[in-house]
């Protein structure tokens, strides 16, 4: 048999596969990155001189961190931590009952092309602005205190949940639905007997999830004038009782911990 | 299959007595603690201010239109800041996320206290706010773009790393041995048989992120941060309603914008 190997010149050194294949556009990526970032960091305005002062300062703010106080003189922690619980579970329970039929319309297999584009428009509305802009203007227009909160974040709430209610139903198996069609069903049976069952279980993660974002959200919503920790959390800061903004900090945390285990938890359970 | 049983022989029903019966105890369970929530909430409402509202949303949307076209050339720069933010603090986020991510991977970490030191980072970096990260920061650095480039970074360390783990974790395991069976070391195994694997997840993350970002760097400046919310807070605090309409713009813009750009990237790279 005749040796063919020698012929055909193989290259002998392994050398990984560049990630974008076209040389000129990998190079021009390459070159636009690095300008961009010298121009970004450019613009950074690093003051060393304003660092090197405020290091000793990080210092003696992190030194008063410690130890975190959780019995503050005033008690207004633990009510600020329950006023946001109790905002986080309202906005969430209103602003899913407001998703639900947003979320129904802006599914495609599901809506008419009009209520489709409404629905959708809804969505991007609620998701373009930061919850603490909806409560800068809930702030305004309700007054101070929680409500302004509660309705800052059940609008938040929409533009999540509603989006991803939509997707799934996008993604739902229509072989089911096509069955409880024809059963003769008329279009709230179909929708709860199809659609209902395929999307629930992730809903209800979800659900959880958001309960956990929107409390998370309501620490900030505070600083505005919206009610709940964020509030107790800015006057913290503002008195210079560091070691209470500490102890909030950590409430938060164990909270959020908390929460993302019961939520993995109910996942489980519900599947 | 749960039936009823009745004179006209069985009729089916979705769920059993028992079932029947959990559910509607949880339901009972979770309206009474809505309810209770719902009550804690209104005591602490002025409900006179509520029920003034739509005259004050009259009141503030006159005063808010037309937007004042001219104050864009004020609005360049903060808006470049505002990009800046996001990207370069999401170039932090993904230069912390990746050590942190493999550290928290059960199949890559080196120990179980390293595994639970970057869960701690993960959930604490996740659990506070970049408005409340900036605040602290603002205190330690000075107000300006700095601060918030780090309180984003800081912000999406969590994000990216509980992502990025959780799909080290789900990697094919035959290419690592492939790759080990050729003899290759620890670093060669993490950079020929993990890493291509979770490439595109780290890519898809660090889009995602910068979207995410771009949203939350509009409103660092309330606490002094640098970007356009400077200026938000600026015209909110003067009551110059014309200008926060212009500025709700052009956040309405760029943030339209760098969900296009993501798409696109996400598009081009996925």
């Amino acid at each position: 048999m005749k040796n063919l190997s020698p012929t055909l010149n193989y290259p002998s050194i392994w050398k990984k596969a560049p990630f974008i294949k076209n040389d000129f556009l990998r190079w021009f990526l390459f070159i636009s990155v690095a300008l961009y970032l010298a121009a970004a960091l450019g613009t950074m305005d690093i003051n060393l001189e304003r660092i090197k002062e405020g290091l000793p300062r990080a210092q003696r703010f992190l030194d008063s961190f410690f130890p975190p106080n959780f019995s503050d003189n005033r008690g207004v922690v633990w009510e600020g931590i329950a006023e946001s619980i109790w905002m986080a579970i309202v906005s969430t329970v209103a602003g899913i009952a407001l998703s639900i039929p947003v979320g129904l319309g802006a599914a495609r297999n599901l809506a008419p092309a009009w209520v489709y584009l409404i629905c959708r428009g809804i969505i991007a509305a609620s998701r373009t602005f930061p919850e603490i802009i909806l409560a800068i203007f809930a702030v305004k227009l309700f007054g101070f205190g929680p409500f302004a909160g509660f309705v800052a974040l059940a609008l938040g709430t929409i533009g999540f949940y509603a989006k991803l209610l939509a997707e799934d139903i996008e993604n739902c198996n229509p072989s089911q639905a096509e069955a409880v069609k024809a059963t003769g069903a008329n279009w709230f049976q179909w929708v709860n007997y199809s659609i209902q069952p395929q999307v629930m279980p992730r809903m209800i993660g979800l659900s959880i999830y958001r309960l956990d974002i929107n409390f998370r959200e309501s620490a900030v919503v505070g600083i505005v004038g919206g009610g709940g920790i964020g509030a107790t959390l800015n006057t913290a800061f503002s008195r210079y009782e560091f070691d209470t903004a500490a102890a909030i900090l950590l409430i938060i945390i164990l909270i959020v911990m908390i929460l993302e285990y019961t939520s993995g938890f109910m996942r489980k359970w519900v599947q | 299959m749960p039936t009823n049983q009745t004179s006209g022989g069985e009729i089916w029903k979705q769920r059993t007595d028992k079932e029947q019966w959990i559910r509607w105890f949880f339901w009972l369970i979770s309206l009474s603690v809505i309810a209770y929530a719902w009550q804690m909430i209104s005591e602490k409402t002025i409900w006179f201010f509520v029920t003034d509202a739509p005259n004050q949303a009259a009141d503030i949307a006159a005063r808010m239109v037309p937007p004042k076209w001219s104050y864009i050339d004020q609005l360049w720069k903060p808006v470049w800041d505002t990009i800046n933010i996001a990207t370069l603090g999401t170039l932090i986020a993904m230069v912390i996320a990746g050590p942190v991510a493999f550290a928290a991977a059960r199949n890559t970490t080196p120990n179980i206290v390293v595994r639970t030191a970057a869960l701690f980072i993960i959930v604490s970096s996740r659990s506070v706010n970049s408005l409340i990260w900036a605040l602290i920061l603002v205190f330690i650095l000075g107000p300006g773009v700095l601060a918030g480039t780090i309180a984003i970074g800081l912000r999406s360390v969590g994000f990216c790393a509980k992502l990025i783990y959780e799909s080290i974790e789900e990697i094919d395991h035959t290419q690592v041995e492939a790759i080990e069976a050729t003899g290759a070391n620890g670093a060669q195994k993490m950079i020929f048989g993990i890493l291509p694997q979770v490439l595109p997840t780290i890519a898809g993350v660090a889009i995602y992120r910068w979207d995410i970002n771009i949203r939350e760097s509009t409103i660092l400046g309330l606490v002094g941060a640098g970007g356009i919310g400077l200026q938000l807070n600026g015209s909110l605090n003067t009551l110059a309603w014309t200008q926060v309409s212009m500025i709700l713009l052009v956040i309405l813009v760029t943030v339209f914008i760098s969900e296009w750009v993501s798409a696109k990237v996400r598009g081009a790279i996925i």
